[in-house]
């Protein structure tokens, strides 16, 4: 037979199959099960509208079950388990054998670093292509744009950013934009302006932002006039920690940009620049999910009440102001919807790694790793305590999220 | 100290919608301007522009006798209170009050007194720490008036304030705005409604606008008593004063008109000989109307009554396309329902306007 023709049998007897359940048992609850008859008919109604909504949800239910919550148990029970000796149960010897292997650390390295990075810039982005199109009259347009990646997948995104990057030997022609453009560096007052002064610049104003976010967030902790519980403010404290980390490191870093030798003239195989290329990957997600944060934030800017602005501004506070102290803090609960999701997108990155870089050149994220134990080395054990290691990563964010996003529905 | 000067304001929104057209209005130092006006008359947009949040496309403004156009509204020493209240909902209500000192970068110690000094007039010192969602609409609205005292601005704008109040709280509220006022004899305030008893009892002047055009300005009494033309006799008073064709039939001191419908009117207004035969509008005011027995200025079957315990309300069955004539007579009046009455008016309670043009005849 077609394939083409089975697909539409297919289709047919699903969604035939949808409706006549359906309906179906919907006659047989209302007919045979609970009859609305003599003595009994407002109980029976009753009683058949409390089994509806179990009725409909079942199909549902079912199949999340059994395509979600069972692999959860099977892959808990994989990751105790060695193939090589039939299944044996093992306890944690997959564990063990895994937190001793340097790719898994160098994944678990990454995947922070992508966790930190991806989400940070692109809500950022988003917020900021969001609130610059508010206004304007092609702000559609611009926003149609920058929401199309949203529309290509993953890998067709990599294609197409490996093709940015790409490089041929030195005296053909470069086809990738990058090595084009870093071409035309050859040591002159451009490439100061563009490789040392441009970074040192981007490098300390992140470093003064994060410095200024961790002064206001241990202000009150510090002047004693907390409001919050003692954990609130643990994580706070331990938040500041990683942000005064992050802008010391931004600060060592200006001064290395100063520093670094540069390769004029050479055609640089970017993917291949250890530690550099994990971020010549995020650019990728961060392509994408500016479309996603945009959308979401755009909404929820346009849902602030307009003369909580006016006031504002009759207050005499001035665009910046008006931005960071009465826009961003009404928005905060959305920030934080679409950071978490992001987060969540992020923590199980995979095709762009895999059809990239496929994890070579340190650039190994947990969920390739996960694929490369399961499907290439074949070792069922080790690659499910991996995926039990992500889904403990994302199970906390993830309630977080829902919680938030119900918060935000209210 | 402020006085506030408008010459030949003009608003054009782009599409060249034109919604205010030569506004002239003179303002003085510790005025309670009230603007009223039908739905979509300018009103806000005027109180608006006064504010600096829309602009102004012709003519000109002055705030104590600088020309403001173009100065932002934080430097034009105005503070705004807003229908929707328009508080921060992440700010507890003392960072709501103390957020425009804070911006202006004022001591600490100075900020506190400004805010402790607002929430005691208003009565908020126990809801300084709550954040907005914490208040009832009362609350809520004195957080947005508190707001503003705290700036001590020369000038107060409030669009609509109490619109979104309950009519208790609203009497309350407005009670509240007019002891405000008189707490601070040297602040000019402009004060948006459409609500003629808030225009009534708060103005010192009223502005009606009208057809994008200032239509009167006067006392809230001088509105109510010589109102200019028609369309702001019928706006001032409830229920709207009540117009009647005729023709004058009799002048000098006293005016004689009969009316088409065929009652006949006596009014202090006194024409020329000249006017014998002009076809006028009287204007009577429902609550001017009495019951008589015999030389009627109006007789009719009553349709309706409306007894509201210290007044009835009369509504006559129309006669022709005329809207129906309404009386308004003290105490309790249902059983004239159905009932053929017939109504007289004091000859100085008679207004006539010029047919047309509808404006106030004068000699």
């Amino acid at each position: 037979m077609h394939p083409a023709l089975q697909g539409l049998i297919t289709i047919i007897l699903g969604v035939g199959g949808c409706l006549g359940y359906f309906y179906l048992a919907n006659q047989i609850l209302d007919k045979v099960i609970f009859p609305p008859r003599l003595d009994d008919a407002g109980r029976n109604i009753n009683r058949a509208n409390m089994v509806r909504p179990w009725l409909f949800l079942f199909p549902a239910i079912f199949a999340l079950g059994l395509y979600l919550a069972y692999p959860v148990f099977e892959t808990l029970r994989l990751s105790l388990t060695d193939r090589l000796q039939d299944g044996a149960f093992v306890g944690l010897a997959n564990y063990q054998q895994m937190f001793g292997e340097d790719k898994f650390w160098e994944a678990m390295r990454n995947n922070m670093l992508w966790l930190i990075v991806v989400p940070a810039v692109s809500t950022a982005f988003g917020l900021l292509v969001a609130q610059l199109t508010d206004r304007i009259a092609w702000g559609n347009i611009a926003k149609s744009l920058i929401f199309m990646p949203m529309a290509i997948s993953f890998v067709g995104a990599s294609v197409i950013f490996k093709l940015i990057y790409d490089a041929r030997p030195v005296g053909r022609e470069q086809i990738g934009v990058l090595n084009a453009v870093w071409l035309q560096f050859e040591g002159g007052v451009g490439s100061f302006l563009f490789l040392r002064l441009l970074p040192a610049i981007i490098l300390l104003g992140f470093a003064l932002v994060v410095a200024y976010t961790v002064w206001l967030v241990l202000r009150p902790i510090l002047t004693g006039r907390r409001r919050s519980g003692w954990w609130l403010s643990a994580l706070q404290t331990a938040l500041s920690a990683l942000g005064i980390y992050l802008a010391i490191l931004a600060v060592i870093n200006t001064v290395q940009v100063f520093r670094i030798e540069h390769v004029y003239g050479q055609p640089q195989t970017w993917l291949t620049l250890p530690f550099w290329n994990n971020f010549f990957l995020m650019v990728v997600l961060i392509w994408i999910q500016t479309g996603f944060a945009m959308v979401i934030l755009s909404a929820a800017l346009r849902g602030i009440p307009e003369e909580t602005v006016e006031a504002a501004i009759l207050d005499g506070a001035n665009p910046f102001q008006v931005f960071f102290r009465i826009k961003v803090p009404q928005i905060m609960g959305t920030i934080v919807v679409v950071w978490t999701t992001i987060t969540l997108t992020v923590l199980k990155v995979f095709d762009i790694v895999f059809a990239m870089t496929n994890g070579q050149w340190q650039t190994q994220v947990l969920a390739n790793y996960m694929f490369d134990k399961l499907f290439r080395a074949n070792d069922w054990g080790t690659g499910s305590a991996a995926a039990i290691i992500i889904m403990l990563l994302v199970t906390p964010i993830l309630v977080w999220n829902i919680v938030n996003a119900r918060r935000e529905m209210r | 100290m402020a006085e506030l000067n408008l010459s030949a304001v003009d608003k054009t929104y782009p599409g060249n919608v034109n919604v205010l057209r030569n506004i002239n209005l003179d303002i003085d130092t510790g005025e309670l301007i009230v603007f009223v006006g039908p739905s979509g008359c300018g009103k806000s947009t005027l109180l608006r522009m006064i504010a600096g949040l829309e602009r102004i496309t012709g003519g000109t403004l002055k705030i104590n006798g600088q020309v403001v156009n173009d100065v932002p509204p934080a430097q034009r020493g105005i503070a705004m209170v807003f229908q929707s209240y328009a508080l921060y909902p992440h700010m507890t209500v003392r960072d709501n009050m103390s957020f425009a000192l804070k911006i202006a970068k004022k001591a600490r110690a100075e900020i506190d007194a400004a805010v402790s000094n607002a929430a005691k007039i208003l009565q908020l010192e126990p809801f300084l720490d709550r954040l907005p969602k914490a208040l009832s609409g009362g609350q809520r609205q004195r957080v947005a008036i508190g707001r503003a005292i705290v700036r001590d601005p020369q000038v107060y704008l409030f669009d609509e304030p109490l619109s979104n109040l309950d009519a208790a709280l609203r009497v309350a509220t407005r009670i509240e705005i007019a002891q405000l006022k008189e707490a601070m004899p040297d602040r000019t305030m402009i004060y948006v409604t459409h609500d003629q008893v808030e225009a009534m009892t708060l103005a010192s002047r009223i502005v009606v606008l009208a057809n994008r055009g200032i239509a009167q300005v006067g006392s809230p009494m001088a509105l109510y008593e010589t109102p200019r033309n028609e369309f702001v006799a019928q706006f001032i008073g409830s229920p709207a004063m009540n117009i009647l064709k005729g023709k004058i039939t009799g002048v000098g001191e006293r005016t004689e008109v009969s009316l088409h419908h065929g009652g006949k009117a006596v009014s202090s207004v006194p024409t020329r000989d000249t006017d014998m035969g002009l076809e006028v509008n009287v204007g009577v005011r429902p609550e001017d109307l009495q019951p008589c027995d015999e030389d009627y200025l109006y007789t009719a079957k009553v349709d309706y009554t409306e007894a509201l315990g210290e007044v009835t309300i009369l509504y006559f069955s129309p006669q022709g396309d005329d809207p129906p004539v309404i009386a308004k007579l003290p105490g309790v009046h249902a059983s004239l329902r159905r009932q053929q009455v017939s109504m007289s008016a004091a000859m100085d309670k008679v207004h006539l306007f010029h047919q047309g043009t509808s404006l106030l005849y004068r000699d």
